[in-house]
């Protein structure tokens, strides 16, 4: 388990800053404890600093997983996004809708068009079970 | 009268003013003290623990306390430098200062323990005590003791006369070359673990893989040898050609060197803070609504011309559009508007708008 480099790290935010934009920011500096990024077997791991300090304890070969796995590095040290990172990122991502038109065609648009999909929110098949068949 | 009054005030007060400067040189060399001072005179110390008013160091006259106050102890300590014996040394006279008496603290810190040689480390790990050896040993052929090592040892084959070849040995090979190679070989070897202790020891570096020779050089050691004497001409060998069976040196590159797992945490988030400030000024700033506007005017010319080259082509035929599933491409260019910018929006809005007219 090691810190990234500055590559690494560069390639990791260019990632994320696709999905969460500037709010990275709020998961590098967070109020409420020092968070890190450590790489393990080319996966990336978002964990607590306490739980750092426990991991070191395991030895490479047994340690499997520590923290939340944001993703890997493929061999061309590309980086893919896995779906365990959706927790960290659902809070600062854009939106809940998609757009099917920009802002400025909204002005232009005909009385019939389709502005938004409204595809579904966290929660809304909980909410709405009994309505659902 | 008067005058005679006069003269006898002023000789008065010649007599009493002699007096008071006697009074002063006196008291100039004697000082009064409630405690004696200690005094380490063979570092040239004087102690002075009387007990002083805090007022005479805050007030006015502080400066004359202080100065009165050095100069009292200065006499007091030269009075004692004067009690030493002393010695004359080409017309200076010269007092003999005693050992100095209070301990001075380090001025480095202390040395570390070194860390133990490569033979020391595996003493340690499969537990060989040092074996106390005697002095000198029995030399059979000289009947006589002599010492285990060095000049006339017990056991020295050096002055032999006859060395046999072994069976297993190349008849053609002089055996007595041999003796002497293989005792410069584990001199030489000797000497670079030597150095790799002290290296060791002080975090030093020493020349690298086959360049000092060991007894058993690998085919590894050679090729590295051979390309660290490759590079090192003033070209770094660039120029340097290649024998036609060599091969290049596996395991050439650079070690990378990562951070410590656990390293200074506000460091790091400081550095990823920066570089994450770095990439937002970067990152050229697009103004969405700027590049909306004109994408769609430019779409507007594209299909206003078409229509008009059309109008002239095909008179009254119906172009339809295929619309099938706009909106999720244009949904998905939406969501992520702010990085793909206005341009991938081209074919899609204004195929929308093409279908109203034949919608219509």
């Amino acid at each position: 388990m090691r810190p990234l480099t500055e590559e690494e790290t560069k390639t990791f935010f260019e990632k994320l800053s696709k999905y969460i934009g500037e709010n990275i920011k709020l998961l590098v500096d967070r109020p409420d404890g020092t968070y890190c990024f450590r790489l393990h077997n080319n996966r990336v791991y978002y964990m607590s600093q306490n739980i750092l300090k426990l991991s070191t304890n395991i030895s490479r070969d047994k340690l499997v997983s520590v923290g939340t796995c944001f993703g890997k590095f493929t061999k061309t040290n590309k980086f893919r996004l896995h779906i365990t990172a959706l927790d960290f990122l659902a809070p600062y991502a854009k939106g809940f809708g998609v757009a099917a038109k920009t802002t400025q065609e909204c002005r232009r648009v005909d009385p019939m068009s389709i502005v938004v999909f409204h595809q579904a929110d966290v929660g809304e098949f909980i909410r709405n079970e009994d309505a659902l068949t | 009268m008067s005058n005679m009054a006069t003269a006898s005030c002023n000789v008065d007060e010649l007599l009493a003013q002699a007096e008071r400067d006697e009074a002063e040189k006196l008291r100039s060399i004697a000082v009064d003290k409630e405690l004696e001072l200690e005094f380490d005179l063979g570092n040239l110390l004087a102690c002075d623990k009387n007990r002083l008013e805090t007022r005479d160091f805050t007030g006015e006259e502080k400066h004359d306390f202080l100065r009165s106050l050095a100069r009292d102890n200065t006499q007091l300590l030269i009075n004692e430098l004067w009690k030493l014996p002393t010695e004359r040394i080409q017309e200076a006279v010269v007092a003999k200062l005693p050992e100095p008496t209070t301990p001075l603290p380090r001025e480095k810190p202390p040395p570390r323990p070194r860390p133990p040689t490569k033979w020391e480390q595996f003493a340690k790990l499969k537990g060989i005590q040092k074996k106390k050896k005697t002095n000198l040993v029995w030399d059979e052929t000289a009947k006589e003791w002599r010492r285990r090592w060095g000049y006339k040892r017990a056991k020295d084959n050096t002055n032999e006369w006859l060395i046999e070849v072994p069976q297993t040995a190349d008849p053609n090979e002089d055996q007595f070359v041999k003796r002497i190679t293989a005792k410069k070989e584990r001199v030489a070897k000797n000497e670079l673990n030597r150095l790799r202790n002290i290296a060791r020891a002080q975090k030093l570096k020493v020349p690298g893989m086959g360049l000092t020779p060991v007894s058993r050089q690998s085919k590894d050691d050679l090729v590295r040898a051979a390309s660290v004497a490759r590079t090192s001409t003033a070209s770094v060998g660039k120029f340097q050609e290649r024998l036609p069976k060599e091969k290049p040196a596996k395991g050439t590159g650079k070690r990378r060197k990562f951070q410590p797992v656990i390293g200074d945490f506000s460091a790091e988030k400081d550095k990823q803070l920066e570089l994450l400030k770095m990439m937002e000024s970067k990152r050229p700033k697009l103004n969405v609504t700027k590049a909306v506007n004109k994408q769609m005017r430019e779409d507007d010319r594209e299909e206003a011309a078409a229509r008009n080259s059309k109008r002239g082509k095909q008179a009254g035929r119906k172009g339809r559009r295929d619309n099938a599933a706009p909106g999720k491409g244009k949904g998905k260019m939406g969501a992520r508007g702010k990085k793909a910018g206005g341009k991938p929006q081209r074919g899609k809005p204004s195929g929308g708008k093409k279908s109203k007219p034949g919608k219509r």
